[in-house]
């Protein structure tokens, strides 16, 4: 039996009658008053969620860029200081070993903050392909990561607004922080990144100011709606970035483990493409059933704001078009669903 | 709202955490507060169908909340004479009014004796309290 590791928020969410769960080796807030008005918050007013669980890695020296060009799928040089990029982590074979953001510090220093499942992957995967000339390190114990997610989020933070994916220094409540311009809702909203001694003060402040605490059942239901991805469910390292829909993250044209691969996926167009899809039939899908036209169901729940089952699968390529409809095997029962354009649900301007 | 926690005296109690409330030869059943509160708000109630037969310790339905599935299983044998189709429109009544407005259905015994071992509601508290 395993210990479960806790973040510096822990006793914050015992106080608030949290339910807890272990994820990914770490004990987390699931829900506080339920998924469902959490999740509604974050779409019409904003909320907090503890991602301390969160992995960060810093790549540092004169050859830290040259290290991750090599390693990443993205192009780090259409990104300068100040900027972050969502990119991936590919294997030989294209598959994703995590997808992740990384933030430019300095021109030689990088930070990057993956999965909680795969943190220790990824600092070992970096580390064996280290080159004289760049440092990895894990500094995931450091920090504690705040995600302030929802259309109120930044003008209640106090905060002024900034481009999507840039970050700056600042400061919430009287601490300072790491203030990231990204998220995992589909909302306007940042992620705080703070001193893991200062986590509790940065929480109580944003308590404070009225964002509502919300657990990683309505992360997982937001992030869903807006078809991002979850690593492990709907991206895997046998699953390729072509095929996954992320070919717009990977520089083709430029150097990185698994290209060929990728341009061979791409130029043969893949058998498989994960489609999002809405229930027709009154049911919810869930990750693991089988699809009838081929394929299976990576990630499925109840739509919070359209009240319908949704998910994405991997589903023959010949499927995968909007308006395909798609037949989900619900323990046993066929259910029709319809394939719909990415995202499900999107945000009123 | 949620309800508070309560299990009535007048209900008979199955350790998988059904309810019974067995009036002669028919029995309304339904879900306990601690099966709703372990699930959380209900969004989907797939039913049986009226006439079908249900087993005592099987499962006749299923309830879903947007993290979870489980399995409804009869606390009693008989056939299923009447469905609340009104859960299956607004499931979340359910853990509004778990005893009363969130019946799931109605059945005739086919094996009345079974009554005889379910719990009541002390023992089902007890049960509970080991949880």
């Amino acid at each position: 039996m395993q210990t479960l590791q806790r973040t510096p928020l822990h006793g914050r969410h015992v106080e608030l009658g949290a339910r807890l769960v272990p994820f990914a080796g770490w004990e987390m807030p699931v829900q506080y008053e339920g998924v469902i008005p959490e999740h509604r918050a974050v779409r019409t007013e904003w909320g907090v969620f503890d991602v301390s669980h969160m992995g960060e890695l810093e790549v540092e020296g004169p050859r830290a860029r040259e290290l991750l060009q090599g390693l990443l799928s993205n192009d780090l040089d259409r990104i300068g200081v100040g900027q972050a990029q969502y990119t991936l982590l590919t294997n030989e074979r294209g598959g994703i070993v995590d997808d992740l953001i990384v933030y430019v510090l300095e021109p030689g220093r990088f930070l990057l903050v993956v999965n909680a499942s795969n943190a220790r992957t990824d600092y070992q995967w970096l580390r064996e392909r280290e080159i004289r000339g760049s440092d990895v390190r894990d500094v995931s114990d450091d920090y504690a990561l705040l995600a302030v997610q929802g259309p109120r989020s930044i003008e209640r933070l106090g905060l002024a607004d900034a481009s999507a994916f840039t970050f700056a220094e600042g400061e919430v409540g009287g601490v300072h922080c790491m203030v990231n311009r990204t998220g995992y809702t589909g909302e306007r909203g940042v992620e705080l990144l703070v001193e893991a001694e200062d986590a509790v003060d940065l929480w109580d402040a944003v308590l404070e100011l009225g964002a509502t605490p919300c657990g990683l059942g309505a992360r997982d239901t937001l992030r869903l709606e807006v078809c991002y991805p979850l690593h492990g469910n709907d991206i895997s390292p046998e699953t390729d970035a072509i095929s996954a829909g992320l070919g717009w993250v990977c520089a083709l044209d430029k150097e990185f483990t698994g290209v060929e691969e990728l341009r061979r996926v791409k130029e043969a167009g893949p058998e498989q493409r994960l489609a999002a899809f809405v229930m027709v039939d009154r049911a919810i899908p869930r990750a693991g059933m089988d699809i009838a036209e081929g394929g299976r169901v990576t990630s499925g729940s109840l739509s919070p704001m359209l009240d319908v089952g949704i998910g994405m699968g991997y589903v023959a390529a010949g499927a995968a078009a909007p308006g395909s409809e798609i037949t989900v095997d619900v323990r046993g029962r066929p259910r029709r669903a319809r394939v719909v354009k990415k995202p499900i649900y999107e945000r009123e301007a | 709202m949620a309800a508070a926690e309560t299990y009535p005296d007048e209900l008979r109690y199955h350790e998988e955490h059904d309810w019974a409330r067995v009036e002669g030869d028919e029995a309304t059943l339904g879900i306990t507060w601690f099966a709703q509160d372990a699930l959380g708000e209900l969004v989907h109630y797939e039913p049986p169908e009226t006439g079908q037969q249900v087993t005592r310790g099987s499962a006749y339905g299923e309830v879903e909340s947007v993290k979870a599935v489980s399995d409804v299983i009869a606390p009693l044998s008989g056939e299923v004479i009447e469905v609340n189709s009104k859960i299956v429109d607004e499931p979340e009544i359910v853990n509004d009014d778990p005893y009363g407005e969130g019946w799931l259905v109605r059945i005739r015994l086919t094996v009345p004796d079974e009554v005889d071992s379910l719990l009541d509601a002390e023992a089902y508290k007890r049960h509970v309290a080991e949880q």
